[in-house]
């Protein structure tokens, strides 16, 4: 049975991101893999699961989240076990080591990545997002909305490399390490991207390759967009 | 509805309010721009014309304004409905100018009232523009209905919104009517010196899960009642719906509304309470309420092809939620259009905030210029569809042999079809 949870949708669930949860959940059942997807509210224990997606969302929720999610210690715990975790955006700066707060204040996150988001001067980072690198799942294509800017220590690495976009802010997306995956791109990521969503199951199941799904319609959603995203540079 | 008349006052003031001769070359402008925009048909004439007097004359808005009695109605969704009921509401007294070609920021409200002489206006009101607003046209009322997530490429917060509303109502002069329902509303309308609460329920909680002042978890009871460990409560409602009327301030009227769907009975009361609070008889604005029937070609029908298509606006999760309850009776075909230019935002990821699932077993076409996002959002919901790319070729192929379809479409993909009756 794989376990896919939607981590706190009441605060992280701003920018639907709450898609990337139905998309891995609906891609194991289509391939006949026993699957559930839940989505977990702030006030409840975190359930244990295979996979957790960490969704976008606003300031103030956003500093909740990592204080309940100290406060029931079972994301950090299964992280350190082995399950896979994609956070998108406010997600990405949760797992991180600290983030900037709109009120020029900052505040700590879970620590899970070597990275720490601030504040910049720069506009909002809005706009189609297209992310390249060696990787089997890549080309990416998503969606941005956030201020913050965020900084990697050198040894972790990111999940991509920014072609159009701004994501990081220093020309990359996101971050990779282990098993746990950050990006800033919306869309849902997961919806726009299914190989990215076929290779985090495979992490997850311990799996190769996974068999194609027939009539897949996000196949052509994903050319169709890094189509627009080329034509648009 | 009635209408605002036009006509062109070129005496140096208007309605009392000195205008500076900055003033009258912005008036001038509006109405040669804008008269040039219709002639053209390229488009409505408001927006260009309100623009171009706004950048010759900055302070016309102001001006304009000055000792009208105004009325601003704001909110995520509900917005051109409620302001079409209270206009019909207000128009019970005398000529009342309104800004019903959808233009909702201040260049739309500069032609609106510049191109009128009436002295009562009510006027739409972008939410994020609301702010703005208030000070600089000093409204004997504000309608604020509800705050949910639209367009976050361009609002990027919900928070951030109400943050702005709580500030500019601190300062209002006039009447806040607010919906006692939704949380957010609440936590901006507190602030107002003077609050008229109206119940006008809540489509969608996602938004106000978080206690807009604290953070803590809200509380919700099954009738409608929330409240907060920090003290922030739902008010008692001075207006609410009982078994097919409207109880104002105690009073009790006749209120069925023409419109369909619960959520129009909650933009109708709004409107009711503000018409109310700005001294026109309760009678008489209910009554003038529940006629409005077309509004802006929501709910209108379209002829395509010897298909018979009902349109339907929807413009994000809240405006869903509540259309998904109507058509929940109901077995007609349904097509979906979704754009995503810049008044639908960008972003069409709150395809994933919808319950889609409900539309398992209807027949369904998927189309607009992002069907292919929405046809993956159907795909991962179960539901099976077809898609057109071509809305009018979406209606006819879901409606064949003179069936009724119901077209759900967000904003431009909804002006589109709309345009082309």
């Amino acid at each position: 049975m794989l376990r896919v949870v939607t981590v706190y949708p009441d605060l992280l669930g701003t920018y639907g991101d709450r898609g990337n949860g139905i998309v891995l959940q609906r891609r194991a059942a289509l391939r006949g893999i026993e699957s559930a997807h839940d989505e977990a509210t702030s006030d409840e224990r975190l359930p244990v699961a295979d996979i957790y997606c960490i969704g976008g969302g606003e300031d103030g929720p956003q500093q909740l989240a990592v204080e309940r999610l100290e406060q029931d210690g079972t994301l950090k715990e299964r992280a350190a076990d082995g399950a896979v975790v994609l956070a998108v955006c406010a997600g990405l700066q949760v797992l991180g080591r600290s983030f900037a707060v709109s009120d020029g204040t900052r505040a700590g996150g879970l620590g899970l990545f070597e990275l720490d988001t601030v504040a910049s001067a720069q506009p909002r980072a809005v706009g189609e997002v297209v992310v390249d690198g060696a990787a089997g799942y890549l080309p990416l294509t998503g969606f941005e909305n956030h201020a913050g800017r965020t900084v990697r220590d050198e040894a972790l690495a990111p999940l991509g490399r920014v072609i159009s976009g701004v994501g990081n802010g220093d020309g990359t997306d996101g971050a990779l390490v282990g098993r746990l995956v950050g990006t800033y791109l919306h869309g849902p990521v997961l919806a726009r991207n299914p190989l990215l969503a076929d290779w985090l199951l495979a992490l997850a199941l311990d799996a190769g390759e996974l068999a194609p799904i027939d009539d897949d319609p996000s196949r052509g959603l994903h050319d169709e967009r890094l189509g627009v995203a080329r034509r648009a540079r | 509805m009635p209408r605002a008349t036009v006509e062109h006052d070129d005496s140096p003031s208007i309605r009392g309010a000195r205008l500076s001769a900055r003033d009258r070359a912005g008036l001038a402008a509006l109405r040669l721009v804008n008269g040039a925009s219709r002639r053209s048909g390229r488009g409505q004439g408001t927006v260009a014309g309100g623009r171009v007097a706004l950048r010759i004359a900055p302070r016309l808005l102001e001006r304009l304004a000055y000792d009208l009695e105004l009325a601003l109605v704001s909110g995520t969704n509900g917005k051109t409905t409620t302001t079409a009921c209270l206009t019909a509401a207000m128009s019970t007294r005398g000529p009342v100018a309104t800004n019903d070609t959808g233009s909702n920021m201040l260049p739309g409200h500069v032609a609106a009232l510049g191109n009128s002489t009436a002295r009562v206006a009510v006027l739409e009101c972008d939410e994020v523009w609301l702010s703005r607003a208030i000070p600089l046209e000093r409204p004997g009322a504000v309608v604020v209905l509800n705050l949910s997530r639209d367009q976050l490429d361009r609002t990027s917060e919900v928070r951030h919104v109400a943050r702005s509303w709580h500030a500019a109502l601190a300062s209002l002069e006039g009447t806040c009517v607010a919906n006692a329902d939704d949380p957010l509303v609440v936590s901006a309308a507190v602030h107002a010196p003077n609050v008229a609460w109206f119940a006008g329920g809540l489509e969608f909680r996602e938004d106000a899960s978080a206690c807009p002042r604290c953070m803590a978890r809200l509380h919700f009871d099954d009738d409608g009642g929330w409240h907060c460990e920090c003290g922030l409560a739902r008010p008692d409602p001075d207006a609410f719906l009982r078994d097919g009327t409207a109880v104002v301030d105690g009073t009790q009227v006749p209120f069925k509304i023409t419109l369909p769907g619960a959520f129009n009975e909650g933009n109708g009361l709004a409107a009711l309470l503000a018409a109310v609070r700005l001294g026109v008889d309760a009678d008489a604005a209910a009554a003038a309420i529940c006629s409005v029937t077309d509004v802006a070609g929501r709910f209108s029908e379209l002829d395509v092809d010897g298909s018979r298509a009902r349109l339907l606006l929807a413009k994000n999760p809240a405006g869903w939620s509540a259309l998904l309850r109507l058509l929940a009776d109901d077995d007609a075909p349904i097509v979906v259009a979704i754009n995503a230019r810049v008044a639908d935002g960008f972003d069409p990821s709150w395809l994933y905030d919808v319950e889609f699932d409900r539309l398992a077993g209807r027949r369904v076409v998927a189309t607009g210029e992002r069907w292919r996002d929405l046809s993956t959002r159907l795909f991962y919901a179960g539901v099976e569809h077809t898609t057109e790319t071509d809305p009018r070729r979406a209606i006819a192929v879901a409606g064949g042999a003179g069936r009724r379809v119901d077209v759900i479409a967000n904003y431009t993909a909804f002006a589109a079809l709309h345009g082309a009756r």
